[in-house]
């Protein structure tokens, strides 16, 4: 837990670039859907604050993502226009799924200023303790999404999670 | 063996702690009526009854902290978190308020009573009238002690002690301070939160970063520095000629070489603080005090903690434990 | 009819000041007063020799008079110092819960603002062990003291609120004016007596916030009931606490019984305090308002400078 959090590595950063923000935004939807109907304990612990609008700011990434856990939506949005919303998260992406999957401690990544937040900070923290309860695990999810492309697809994340240094799939062990 | 009670925010933390070697989860309802009501955070009686399963099956116990002050006039809200948890089968209630207290005792004789760290029972004359009184079995004792003052009281009393090892740090005497209300209109005794994070804004002016609290700045940091949290009381503020950590720098307490201490001065039970943490932090700092705990009780050194990224701010102290604290 | 009752002094004043405070106190239409230290065992060697006199003086003009226990006891002296309270023969107002086990069976007490009375279970469960006046914390709401009033009123007990003075918010088994110069607890030199009124601490950006006492933290603005005793009167609250302050502190209480006896409106009793309290800032926020800061006379909550 000591080594500096990963940055995401310039290649890879390039490469998500061309990548067009409809297709982007039709996955990501897809899978917050998903997330959502399968941890529907997600959104009842958030309470009225799964109305908020979470802008997540992966700063290593060119993108922007708005999340809505209450409309189950997720969108991509170019750094140029970014959308109104009631609490922003700003950090590198490895932060973001370090935390997601229980690798890092979100109070501690606030702390150490791995991850910055604005506006609406008790929005953040039930987002932040409801994702914590759900134990979830992107690798999963995206393979259960993929269907019949959940091996190959959960075999290339683990050669990425090992290229980049980033937390794809959930940590049982937490040491 | 000394007890190690963990915290649980959620069912995800709840079988974290278990799995890590917690002897004792405690954990609360999500309402007002335990002191970390936070966003996102705490169980529903179902929740509740289903942590208990877990946690029996594996040996531990759950013990259900109903202990921020009842509202008058809102009193059955409280009462019936009493009844939820003695359904659910868990092994203890900590309580802090006199009248649920008195409550308790009276309608659920056998759910066993321990005294919150909020009841601020700071010598053996408030703890010997707890146990007379509603027959607590084990006071958290307030963070305001030496380990010299707490061998002293353990002579003078019947109950178990319970001390805090690690974590959040209260500077005041808990259950004592409206600090928080008076800038907020939240209280730890009241709403069961303190600081709460639906009063904090961060604004970035020029190149610091300004941490408020209802409208009070509460520090202020250059814009890499590590940010801590706006605890009211770990602020910085202005007093005459000096700026500073008037009360408290940020730091968090962490108790790890004072085991062999404690166990010594008849401690029963270490309590590890952050209910607001996530499953990731707590299973690091059980699996951390398990280690400790065993290497006391078999006599060996203890070993090194591992805690330090974990701490708020990033700095550990021992706390009141040391007298030069105050 | 509502009535005044005159607090414990917070702060480390010498003999001197005790003794024309408590002179000058005689004089006004309070009807009782508590007094002791309630702060730091440490200070009360200096001026506990005022004290029997205080009593006699203010006995003599007709107040009943009450000895309130410390804040926080920890030490086996202090123990011991509780234990004599109840041998003096006054009420004794408790502050820190275990001087209860120090009563004698049977005899009443009271139970000052510093002790967590929130709801009628603890009040009734106080009232059955002999509390025979209670003032309640004061970061209750109206609808709380409403509802306490009335348990009170039906229990016979008088119930008063937090009338006057800057808020007693924290106590702590830290020294924040020892901290401050740089000394441990044990080694302070008193120095808390150089400040009559506490210790200003403003935030980063000049806002008036928090003094320090010792080991007490308080509000900076002084609390004031001022317009709000229309309502604690339909209440049902017996009596407004008013706690000392260095200066102008008869003034006051004359200024309160006059508001009390309808002399004078809020506002026009709010507009005569205000230049008598330190930094002349007033707030009443935990009983209607946002946060305990605020002061239902005006908008804002916190007043930068």
């Amino acid at each position: 837990m000591t080594a500096p959090l990963p940055r995401l590595p310039h290649a890879l950063r390039l490469a998500a670039l061309p990548l067009p923000l409809r297709p982007l935004s039709l996955l990501l939807g897809a899978l917050t859907r998903r997330m959502a109907q399968a941890h529907p304990e997600m959104t009842r612990r958030m309470g009225d604050h799964a109305d908020r609008h979470f802008l997540i700011d992966p700063v290593d990434l060119p993108w922007l993502l708005l999340l809505h856990p209450q409309g189950q939506t997720m969108t991509a949005h170019r750094r140029s226009r970014p959308p109104a919303c009631d609490a922003r998260i700003a950090g590198p992406l490895s932060a973001f799924l370090a935390m997601m999957h229980g690798a890092e401690d979100g109070d501690a990544l606030f702390f150490s200023r791995d991850l910055a937040v604005e506006g609406d900070t008790a929005a953040v923290l039930a987002l932040r303790n409801a994702i914590d309860d759900a134990e979830l695990d992107l690798a999963g999810e995206l393979a259960a999404l993929s269907g019949p492309l959940a091996g190959p697809l959960r075999q290339a994340l683990l050669r990425a999670e090992r290229a980049s240094g980033l937390t794809l799939h959930r940590q049982d062990d937490f040491a | 063996m000394m007890e190690l009670v963990c915290p649980a925010g959620t069912p995800a933390a709840l079988r974290a702690a278990v799995e890590a070697g917690a002897h004792a989860v405690y954990c609360g309802f999500a309402d007002e009526t335990n002191a970390r009501n936070f966003p996102g955070l705490n169980f529903t009686p179902e929740d509740m009854a289903e942590g208990v399963r877990f946690a029996h099956a594996r040996g531990a116990k759950v013990l259900v902290a109903i202990n921020t002050f009842p509202r008058a006039g809102a009193e059955p809200l409280w009462h019936r978190a009493l009844a939820h948890a003695e359904a659910a089968g868990v092994d203890a209630v900590i309580l802090a308020d006199l009248g649920l207290l008195a409550h308790a005792a009276e309608h659920h004789p056998g759910l066993r009573r321990h005294l919150s760290v909020q009841a601020a029972a700071a010598n053996p004359d408030a703890i010997n009238l707890y146990a007379s009184a509603f027959g607590v079995r084990r006071v958290v004792l307030p963070r305001v002690l030496t380990v010299e003052e707490i061998a002293a009281i353990n002579r003078e009393i019947d109950v178990e002690t319970e001390v805090f090892v690690f974590g959040g740090l209260c500077v005041m005497a808990e259950g004592r301070c409206s600090l928080s209300s008076y800038a907020t209109g939240k209280s730890p005794n009241m709403n069961g939160v303190c600081s709460p994070a639906s009063h904090v804004a961060y604004a970035e002016e020029g190149n610091d970063l300004a941490a408020r609290l209802g409208g009070f700045t509460i520090h202020r940091t250059a814009r890499t520095a590590p940010a801590p949290y706006p605890t009211l009381c770990k602020g910085c503020f202005t007093s005459g000629p000096q700026t500073g950590h008037i009360f408290e720098d940020p730091v968090s307490l962490d108790a790890t070489h004072l085991i062999p201490r404690l166990a010594g001065a008849g401690v029963r039970a270490l309590k590890i603080e952050g209910r607001q943490r996530s499953r990731a932090y707590v299973a690091q700092v059980v699996r951390a005090f398990r280690a400790a705990v065993e290497a006391q009780a078999a006599g060996r050194p203890l070993p090194e903690s591992q805690l330090a990224r974990l701490a708020e701010g990033q700095k550990a102290t021992t706390g009141a434990y040391a007298k030069t604290w105050r | 009819m509502m009535d005044l009752t005159v607090g414990p002094n917070f702060f480390f004043w010498d003999a001197t000041r005790v003794r024309a405070f408590y002179h000058d106190l005689a004089e006004t239409p309070v009807a009782r007063v508590v007094l002791g230290e309630l702060v730091c065992s440490k200070r009360l060697p200096f001026w506990q020799d005022e004290i029997g006199p205080a009593i006699d003086r203010l006995g003599a003009a007709g107040k009943e008079v009450a000895l309130t226990s410390l804040a926080l006891i920890t030490l086996r002296r202090e123990r011991r110092q509780t234990a004599d309270l109840f041998e003096t023969g006054l009420p004794v107002e408790v502050n820190d819960l275990s001087a209860l086990a120090h009563l004698p069976a049977g005899q009443p007490f009271w139970v000052g603002p510093l002790v967590n009375v929130y709801n009628e279970g603890t009040l009734r469960w106080l009232i059955r062990r002999g509390a025979r006046r209670v003032c309640l914390p004061p970061e209750l709401t109206l609808e709380s003291v409403a509802v306490l009033a009335r348990l009170g009123r039906e229990e016979g007990v008088p119930i008063e609120v937090w009338g006057h003075g800057r808020l007693p918010l924290a106590i702590s088994a830290r020294c924040y004016h020892a901290r401050l110069h740089d000394r441990a607890k044990d080694s302070c030199q008193f120095v808390c007596g150089e400040d009559p009124d506490g210790r200003d601490v403003a935030t980063l950006d000049h806002q008036r916030f928090l003094a320090v006492n010792g080991v007490q933290t308080l509000s900076q603005s002084t609390a004031s009931m001022a317009l709000q005793i229309d309502a604690l009167r339909e209440a049902g609250v017996a009596a407004l606490r008013l706690s000392p302050q260095s200066r102008d502190f008869a003034e006051i209480c004359r200024a309160y019984a006059a508001g009390l006896a309808g002399q004078q409106s809020g506002a026009d009793l709010a507009a005569r305090l205000r230049p008598l309290v330190p930094d002349g800032i007033l707030s009443d926020g935990f009983l209607t308002g946002p946060a305990g800061a605020a002061w239902s006379g005006d908008a804002t909550p916190a007043r930068v400078q």
